[in-house]
């Protein structure tokens, strides 16, 4: 094997050779999620979440493991009986004394394959149910625990690894529960059942042919060891490819006007490189291991063939017997070279597991009330206590905000980026707490409201105006999904949508194809009014809403919002101050404090920061 | 990537091929084993003689107990069990040089299709590139790739070598005793025929399962992104319960896969076991009256279960090759694709950046409208021009038009008097340097982002282009120029990753500068300091501007409004502002809010 230590030592060379050039730079946070070592032993927390998955499973998993006893009892006794069929069941024939003997070994062995067939269907479908059952459980679990995590947490986990975790993860694991539970639980049993009665049928033969098991159990080590190392390479190699690759062909358009073609075809090779070998040498790996497995037992086969013939010649043994080691050693053997295919399976699913135990440990940052109040009619009026916000311990983002908003009053919020305008927009919406200070709705702290009551109360309104795949009509009633067509419908009039949607090909059943790709944005920002319009609620948070549109459809969207606000409470924040002009109220916001509060007419005549934004915007107009 | 196998379906142009022409595709890929001539015919040497092996390895047992044990001497023990020591290191090397020696072979074909299929990729226009999805290609290079390697490597080799074992098999067990082999005959006929007809409704499963992984990923990915907005409706119940049903139809059908799979792996041992006792009798039997010998039954039995495998397989391999044809067609498919636009062979030694639009028309494939028609523009060296009009009027195709990302369809573009058509595409495209609104950052350092691996650009050339573009806060990142960016690195706001764009396109020293509206996410103080700035650029250059904004209007010479696909009117700022009234409607935001009444 001291050929294949040196070819694994210029595999890593090589890999080191191919490391990813100086043009990736350097990256603030460790992305990949691979943890530094792959074990057979998961991690705590892994164990506890798959020990709480299992648990209602009890009583499946004790029948499992009569089930599985009986099966492998059953496959074990096959080569037993065939050794009592040609030790017991040919002599009396030959002395011409019947077939009885033989008969009945036959009949043992249909028993025992049928009573093996009937087991292991058992087996497999029991195991197959509680699997499942298994992943649906955690699908739901995972799924639903990221929807109660706060936004500050999606913000930092990010979409795409959120979208990771639900699906190549889950995937993961049920690729190991379908390929390779049930071979790497047959493998073990059978190894430890074939030692036991190969000792059983013959003490000194047995021993010769257990001989090679610690050699075995070695190379099976070593060959954990390193395919971890391998498995870990080849994932980071791969997903180097794929990165490049799909940034490539979404950013072609950059690619070709700038002609990145050569210098693009050099990275990619390079990295197309690595990923080759990577995976050379994983498969190198098994190139040594299986046929390894397999010298170990032909050898094994032969020693016994020899020895078994010596001992059956001074007849110690019988020929029985010697049937019996060949067919039980296959069995032996055979299993172990599987598992090395599905050792990376194993290893993915034990690496998912560990990621999506690590989601569940998050506790979501906006924690529910334990005694919610209720807010039967709430009318919108909203007071900063000295809010304090932080992102970072001791850098606050809003020292001591003290602030009254009165029900039904429309309040602009400006300000330069960074000044803390959104921040606010977040602490009203909940989606933050402060960590210092409180909000309150309606005089209640807002930490004392449910979910529920607070999201009827107040509906945040972004740039980013989501929409679902599904029809328009979905879209709207995403504000109130209980809402008949005509409520729909009556909504879109409402904010002046109904004109377009009318004139879309299936009007309101309209599929908006993916995330409303076949709306212009100002059509989309349309239907997201009228789906706040539809949700009613008393406080509105206009967060940059139209800043993304261009000049008709915004004004389209302004006229659509006067309706919309009307006898409601309403923060818009815009750097646009065209957005503001329906303000009652406006609010100049500067490095986390209010710097000036006023109406908008009043403002504009003083000397003030507001009035300054007010002409260098109107100079933009000129 | 679970969506990928239901977004390849959908792929266009994924045509049902005839089943007679399926293996083609497939064959045209043996070019890239060439190089692997030597290695191949080593690899198939290896299987076949590891192959002899192992059959021969039963019959040495069979020489043993009916030879010294069965006549009571052993002299020839030793010699037979050395023999069958030897067998099973031979074959356990040869086994060995198969695999070592595909590893390169099979590899070197997957890596090298992978560097063709990405270099063709990459000539593709942008017409090509707006009809695929970027996950579907990568479905292309990664899973159907694997597919075709894991046929090449392992499929091919195991279909013939099965083939071969189970033919051998069979003829040696005839021989040997032929009722027991005809026995053997008839029990591998229904494990063949359950096994085809299991792997074809396995197969259907599966890909229902697969589908649905697909609309699941669907929910997840609406769920994750729109985050925001399903919080701020608090509709968290209601997307739950959505997520739950499609997550309980998986494990519906993934539960049908489960028994049907418990039914055939039940079905393949149960087989063999009934048969191994039937050989037991009929042999036994068969010793009871001398016609066979007790080495030879030993044999049979061990001979027997070395077929169960190859006869088992034979459905998966079959499938597997049926995958690896699909893989090749849908690999051949991109590879067939002409690029539509190809460069010419002139170049212009000084380039002044002429620009001109001659009546220039522009039809997507398959559209009934044109989306530009009868443009005629001429933008003189240094000069500016800004583009102006409606959402959906044709400006940002316009802009596409100058460096060939689209070709007209009528009319011609030319600079400097030179249809572009005739121009190599590297001439072209470092005459004409494009920021576009959207701006497209790769996972890189910055320093790559900007100069995208020309190493001519010399610092203070990074520094300056930073500057002009208000971009300086690159050097205040963790790492400076070398921190990573883009979607595996640092995030940056939306007016950073536009002034980045912007300072890329500034690098180049372009003779002909593009801004598809490339200011729309900045502030108005940072806005105004980029535009003044850029005028500086745009002195040098010809310069053609998208504007949504009355201020971006103002860093050019002349306003071109599109209507319709075309240029209706052509003038200065303050012509158009008061002349036509459509153009007034587009610039000036202020048509509802009163002017005197703010000021006073």
């Amino acid at each position: 094997m001291s050929g294949t230590a040196t070819e694994a030592k210029d595999g890593a060379r090589a890999g080191a050779a191919t490391e990813p050039g100086r043009w990736r730079g350097v990256a603030a946070e460790k992305q990949d999620e691979l943890p530094d070592k792959v074990s057979l032993l998961l991690r705590a927390r892994s164990r506890r979440l798959l020990g709480d998955l299992l648990r209602p499973h009890r009583r499946a998993i004790t029948l499992l493991i009569a089930v599985i006893v009986v099966s492998n009892a059953a496959a074990l006794a096959i080569p037993y009986l065939v050794k009592v069929g040609i030790d017991s069941g040919i002599p009396p024939m030959l002395r011409h004394e019947g077939t009885g003997t033989l008969l009945a070994t036959v009949a043992a062995i249909l028993v025992a394959a049928l009573t093996q067939a009937f087991t292991r269907q058992a087996f497999l479908q029991i195991s197959g149910r509680i699997g499942q059952d298994v992943l649906l459980e955690l699908r739901r679990r995972v799924f639903d625990h990221f929807q109660r995590l706060s936004l500050a947490f999606h913000e930092r986990y990010t979409s795409g690894r959120v979208i990771a975790r639900l699906t190549s993860d889950i995937d993961a694991i049920a690729e190991m529960l379908q390929s390779g539970f049930d071979s790497i639980v047959t493998a073990v049993l059978t190894m430890f059942g074939t030692a036991v009665l190969l000792l059983v049928l013959d003490l000194p033969l047995g021993a010769v042919a257990l001989v090679p098991l610690p050699i075995l159990l070695l190379f099976t080590r070593w060959f954990r060891r390193e395919s971890s190392v391998v498995y870990r390479r080849t994932r980071e190699a791969v997903a180097l490819v794929i990165v490049h690759f799909v940034e490539s062909m979404t950013g072609i358009r950059a690619v070709q006007a700038f002609r990145r073609e050569p210098r693009n075809q050099e990275i990619f090779q390079e990295l197309n490189t690595g990923y080759r070998d990577a995976s050379a040498r994983g498969m190198h790996l098994v190139a040594v291991f299986m046929p390894g497995i397999k010298l170990i037992g032909n050898l094994t086969v032969a020693v016994v063939l020899l020895y078994g013939g010596l001992l059956a010649l001074h007849h110690a043994v019988t020929v029985g017997v010697l049937a019996a080691f060949l067919l039980y050693l296959r069995q032996f053997y055979e299993p172990m070279q599987e598992i090395s295919q599905f050792y990376n399976t194993l290893q993915s699913a034990g690496a998912a597991l560990s990621n999506l135990s690590g989601v569940l440990e998050e506790r979501p940052e906006v924690a529910e009330p334990d005694h919610p109040v209720p807010l039967p009619r709430p009318r919108g009026a909203v007071r900063f206590e000295g809010a304090e916000f932080s992102y970072i311990d001791g850098v606050p983002i809003l020292p001591r905000l003290h602030l009254e908003i009165p029900s039904g009053q429309i309040v602009a919020l400006v300000g330069a980026t960074g000044a803390g305008k959104t921040t606010v927009a977040k602490l009203i919406a909940r989606f933050y707490d402060p960590t210092a200070g409180r909000v309150l709705l309606d005089g209640v702290d807002l930490r004392d409201l449910d979910e529920a009551t607070l999201r009827r109360a107040v509906v945040t309104v972004t740039q980013e105006n989501f929409l679902f795949t599904g029809t328009v009509a979905d879209n709207i009633r995403f504000g109130r999904p209980d809402a008949t067509p005509a409520e729909i419908e009556e909504a879109a009039r409402a904010i002046g949508a109904h004109d377009f949607v009318a004139g879309l090909p299936d009007g309101y059943q309209t599929e908006v194809g993916k995330r409303g790709g076949r709306m212009s944005a100002g059509q989309r920002q349309l239907v997201a009014f009228a789906r706040v319009f539809l949700a009613d609620p008393a406080l509105v948070i206009l967060d940059e809403a139209t800043s993304s549109l261009d000049v008709p459809s915004e004004r389209l969207v302004q006229r659509a919002l006067r309706t919309v606000l009307t006898g409601r409470t309403a923060l818009i924040i815009a750097h646009r101050l065209s957005t503001v002009e329906i303000a009652e109220r406006v609010l100049v916001m500067d490095a986390g404090r209010v710097v000036e509060d006023g109406p908008p007419d009043r403002l504009i005549t003083e000397a003030g920061h507001y009035a300054g934004l007010h002409r260098a915007w109107l100079d933009s107009l000129s | 990537m679970p969506s990928d196998g239901k977004d390849a379906d959908h792929a266009p142009g994924s045509l049902e091929t005839p089943r007679s022409g399926r293996a083609r595709s497939l064959r045209r890929l043996t070019p890239y084993l060439r190089p692997y001539i030597l290695r191949l015919v080593l690899i198939w040497l290896a299987t076949m003689t590891g192959l002899a092996t192992s059959v021969a390895i039963p019959l040495v047992g069979k020489e043993i107990i009916d030879g010294p044990v069965g006549q009571g001497h052993g002299d020839a023990l030793l010699p037979l069990g050395l023999l069958a020591l030897a067998l099973g290191a031979v074959e356990a090397f040869l086994t060995f040089v198969r695999r070592w020696t595909q590893t390169k072979a099979v590899l070197g074909l997957e890596t090298a299709i992978r560097d063709d299929l990405y270099r063709h990729l990459q000539r593709l226009p942008m017409s090509f590139h707006g009809d695929w999805q970027s996950g579907q290609l990568l479905s292309r290079a990664t899973t159907d790739l694997s597919t075709i390697r894991r046929f090449s490597g392992f499929g091919l080799l195991f279909l013939v070598m099965n083939l071969v074992q189970l033919v051998a098999v069979t003829v040696l067990l005839l021989r040997m005793y032929w009722p027991l082999g005809l026995l053997i005959v008839a029990a591998a006929v229904p494990i063949f025929a359950v096994s085809l007809r299991f792997e074809k409704r396995y197969r259907r499963v599966s890909r229902q399962v697969q589908d649905m992984q697909g609309d699941i990923a669907t929910y997840v990915e609406e769920a994750a992104l729109g985050i925001r907005t399903v919080k701020a409706f608090g509709r968290r119940p209601h997307v739950f319960a959505e997520f739950d049903t499609a997550a309980r139809d998986i494990h519906r059908v993934s539960m049908d896969k489960v028994r049907l799979a418990s039914r055939f792996f039940t079905f393949l041992e149960v087989i063999p076991n009934v048969t191994l006792a039937m050989v037991l009798l009929l042999g036994a039997l068969a010793v009871g009256a001398g016609t066979l010998t007790l080495g030879t039954l030993v044999a049979f039995i061990t001979l027997m279960l070395q077929l169960v495998w190859p006869i088992a397989s034979l459905g998966y391999i079959l499938a597997m090759a049926q995958e690896a044809m699909t893989s090749a067609d849908r690999v051949m498919e991109v590879l067939d694709t002409e690029p539509d636009i190809v460069g010419g062979t002139e170049v212009i030694d000084r380039p002044r950046g002429h620009l001109r639009f001659e009546g220039v028309g522009f039809r997507f494939p398959g559209a009934d409208r044109p989306v530009l028609r009868d443009v005629w523009l001429d933008v003189r060296p240094g000069e500016t021009v800004a583009i102006v009009g409606a959402t959906g009027s044709g400006k940002t195709t316009l802009t596409a038009l100058v460096p060939r990302l689209l070709d007209v369809t009528s009319g011609r573009v030319t600079i400097d008097g030179r249809d572009i058509r005739d121009l190599s595409l590297p001439a072209l495209r470092s005459m004409v340097a494009t920021a576009f609104e959207e701006p497209t950052l790769f996972s890189m350092s910055v320093r790559e982002n900007l100069t995208l691996g020309r190493d001519t650009v010399t610092e203070e050339e990074l520094r300056e282009a930073l500057e002009t573009v208000q971009a300086t806060f690159a050097y205040d990142l963790p790492w400076g120029l070398d921190t990573r960016i883009g979607e595996q690195g640092m995030s940056l706001s939306g007016g950073q990753r536009q002034r980045l764009a912007l300072a890329r396109a500034v690098l180049v020293k372009p003779r002909i500068l593009v801004l598809d509206d490339t200011l729309s996410a900045l502030d108005v103080e940072t806005e105004a300091l980029v535009e003044q700035a850029l005028r500086g650029v745009l002195a040098d250059a010809t310069g053609l501007v998208v504007a949504h904004r009355a201020s971006t209007v103002l860093l050019a010479d002349k306003v071109a409004l599109l209507r319709d696909g075309t240029i209706t009117h052509l003038g200065l700022h303050q012509e158009l502002l008061s002349q036509v009234p459509e153009y007034r409607e587009l610039l000036a935001q202020d048509a509802d809010f009163d002017h005197e009444e703010a000021l006073r």
